[in-house]
């Protein structure tokens, strides 16, 4: 009797602990240095090779229901002799205090060990609701049952499941990858290191913009790139806290305004 | 209330309307239902087929019309709500003649919420994952989600406003059961459950009424915020914002009150014989409401507007010039202020209270009015949220526009098919309005 009063205030004390339920096993993030991307959209191709996203066509598109997890936004700015494009690629931003969260009634989205936010597609029952919360308008939906022809469903990454019509769903950090990694350095009794993980956009992109690793472990390089002076997040006065970090591009002028 | 009219003449009054029918009401329940069916239900089921691509949401605007017209049932049904409880407790005479007509509503408004709830999901059929219910798979739902205080709170209130309904309707379904024939007898005699007016039933029932009056009386206020909050507890620009509780409750009363006013009136041509019970004082009650409710309205959509400009976020401005100026659907603020804040105004005029105007077209302009004012609150404050790059317009198709006709033509139909079952004027009520005939006046 002892022993189990013993062993439920020791449980007790552990939950007591402050910050037990924020403390993570890791931190995937993902920082992109704008100042070296050059908008080439390469990081989207990919993640619609890596992430089994279907091509929805030229009418579907123009009423705003692209795919693309994964989108390079372009602003313009200035009259037309003198003007400037600026682009930043934006994805599922992986929020710590994420806004679609507290919207879903099923759990489909919720926060996992890693600090990832993950979408359980097949617990998703399609309220709309974490898109319409979502800030950053990165939740795409299945508006249709979209099929892959013959021979298109050959290519399809067979590590990532095909999604039916009527769910909601958006960038995982390709969770798969990271499931994958983390499950070798297990069989290795090992732990995951920096550089282990990559996702598609960060293996794809040409100029070396993104990286990504885990925030948590001091000597990764996203760890050291996130204390650059250039750093800022998406939207940060909304305090939705995010994962991914943007660097500032250097323009002629000093640092840019609009990232 | 006359007071001449005997209590023999009440119940072949009210009954009178249940077991005479004629060829009209068949024609028009005809057209109704088959409306109904072919604009609510066929377009309905083409988009379970082909997925919620056949609407007109996109990206930025995954709320439109659906959650529109949700928000606007739930307000339709809050009328018969505060009639039935709120009246009901503090013992307000004029209720009596209209409460059971209002209680009606709600509960075919009712229905259709639940419909819509449906229509707007994605995967509809997997909707009872929202209930709390004990599976092998050790999933719960997510209690800080404002959709799963919307699945308690309108459980809640159709439930209580069924069984509200119902016992209010047993004295006179039982003395239903005495004068018919046929299968209505037998339901008739089934659902009184046995009701013989002895007093201690008599005792009971009154119990019993007062009790769910009591509970439905919270719900007045609390379901129609639990509503408001699946946007106020957004970050949203057009939506995240902490009047809109009050704002939903009163625009829900405002659309309610007027759907009683329009329903008396259609009910007193249909059926003559009601002018008897539903008479110029009636109107002259619940337009006070409506004058009043319309102020209090007006008074928060300007503190909405104000809020969003001294909020003074570059969004919060954006939103507000969207809503009012860009959108393709700005002309209808104009609109909506017209009919909800202008032309209820009237009812000042004691003489416009019973006349034409009064009795259909003042309560025609509200009842469109509020649901402007969803509309203009829904998708619009979806197409400018935070990234430009995201911004987009909303234009409903077809299914959607034709959904939201159907769900119309149907509650038409429900509400013809029920008039024909159960008595849309409590008789039991409206003798008590009658008084005792010993203390007559000779």
């Amino acid at each position: 009797m002892a022993g189990l009063l013993a062993r439920i205030a020791e449980r007790w004390n552990i939950h007591r602990e402050p910050g037990f339920f924020k403390k993570l096993d890791h931190k995937w993030t993902m920082v992109i240095d704008l100042d070296k991307c050059n908008g080439c959209g390469a990081c989207v191709t990919s993640c619609y090779a890596e992430n089994n996203l279907p091509v929805v066509g030229k009418e579907e598109c123009g009423v705003s229901r692209a795919f693309s997890w994964l989108r390079i936004e372009r602003y313009v700015e200035g009259e037309y002799p003198d003007v400037k494009v600026k682009f930043i690629p934006v994805m599922c931003q992986h929020c710590s205090k994420a806004p679609c969260e507290t919207g879903c009634p099923v759990y489909a989205t919720y926060h996992n060990q890693d600090g990832l936010n993950v979408q359980v597609y097949n617990r998703c029952v399609g309220t709309f609701t974490c898109a319409t919360y979502c800030t950053y308008d990165v939740r795409r939906f299945n508006w249709r049952t979209y099929k892959f022809e013959q021979p298109l469903d050959q290519q399809l990454n067979p590590d990532v499941s095909v999604r039916e019509m009527g769910i909601m769903e958006k960038c995982t950090f390709c969770i798969q990858r990271i499931r994958a990694a983390k499950d070798k350095a297990k069989d290795e009794g090992k732990t995951v290191e920096d550089g282990d993980i990559q996702t598609a956009c960060v293996q794809t992109c040409p100029t070396g913009a993104m990286t990504f690793g885990d925030l948590q472990d001091a000597d990764s390089k996203v760890a050291k790139l996130a204390k650059s002076p250039r750093r800022y997040k998406l939207l940060e006065e909304l305090n939705t806290d995010p994962s991914v970090i943007y660097l500032k591009r250097v323009m002629k002028e000093g640092p840019s305004k609009h990232g | 209330m006359d007071r001449s009219i005997t209590y023999k003449e009440a119940t072949e009054d009210i009954s009178g309307i249940i077991t005479k029918t004629g060829w009209r009401y068949y024609a028009i329940l005809t057209l109704m239902g088959v409306s109904g069916v072919s604009f609510l239900f066929l377009p309905w089921a083409y988009q379970i087929y082909a997925g919620q691509g056949v609407t007109g949401l996109n990206a930025p605007i995954f709320w439109g019309l659906y959650l529109v017209n949700f928000i606007y049932w739930v307000g339709i049904a809050h009328a018969g709500t505060l009639i039935s409880a709120m009246l009901y407790i503090t013992h307000t005479p004029w209720r009596r003649a209209i409460a059971r007509g209002a209680e009606t509503m709600t509960f075919f408004a009712l229905f259709l919420v639940t419909l819509f709830i449906f229509i707007h999901m994605g995967r509809p059929w997997n909707f009872y994952w929202t209930f709390p219910y004990p599976s092998q798979r050790e999933i719960w739902t997510s209690f800080v989600s404002p959709i799963t205080f919307d699945v308690f709170a309108i459980g809640t209130y159709t439930t209580s406003s069924i069984v509200f309904l119902f016992f209010g309707m047993i004295p006179d379904i039982a003395s239903l059961s005495h004068t018919t024939t046929g299968w209505r007898k037998s339901l008739y005699t089934f659902l009184s459950f046995g009701w013989r007016g002895t007093d201690r039933q008599w005792h009971l029932q009154a119990k019993a009424c007062m009790f769910f009056a009591a509970f439905i009386m919270p719900l007045v206020v609390s379901v129609h915020s639990v509503v408001s909050w699946d946007f106020a507890l957004s970050v949203v620009p057009g939506y995240a914002k902490t009047i809109f509780a009050p704002y939903f409750v009163t625009g829900a009363l405002l659309s309610g009150f007027a759907g009683v006013l329009l329903m008396l009136s259609v009910m007193r041509e249909a059926y003559p014989v009601i002018k008897k019970y539903v008479t110029a004082y009636h109107y002259d009650r619940v337009t006070v409401f409506v004058v009043v409710l319309s102020m209090i309205w007006s008074y928060l959509t300007l503190m909405e507007v104000v809020t969003g400009l001294y909020a003074n976020t570059s969004q919060e401005i954006e939103h507000l010039k969207y809503k009012l100026a860009i959108s393709p659907f700005s002309y209808l603020f104009a609109l909506m202020i017209f009919s909800n804040s202008v032309m209820p105004l009237l009812y000042i005029f004691k003489k416009l209270r019973s006349s034409f105007i009064g009795r259909f077209i003042i309560p025609v302009f509200v009842l469109v009015g509020m649901w402007l004012e969803r509309f203009l609150i829904v998708p619009n404050s979806l197409s400018r949220k935070f990234l430009p790059w995201m911004w987009h317009d909303y234009s409903p198709t077809w299914v959607e526009v034709s959904i939201t006709a159907g769900a119309f033509f149907f509650f038409i139909s429900m509400f013809m098919i029920f008039i024909k079952v159960f008595p849309i004027i409590a008789i039991f009520e409206v003798k008590e309005d009658i008084g005792i005939p010993m203390r007559k006046p000779h």
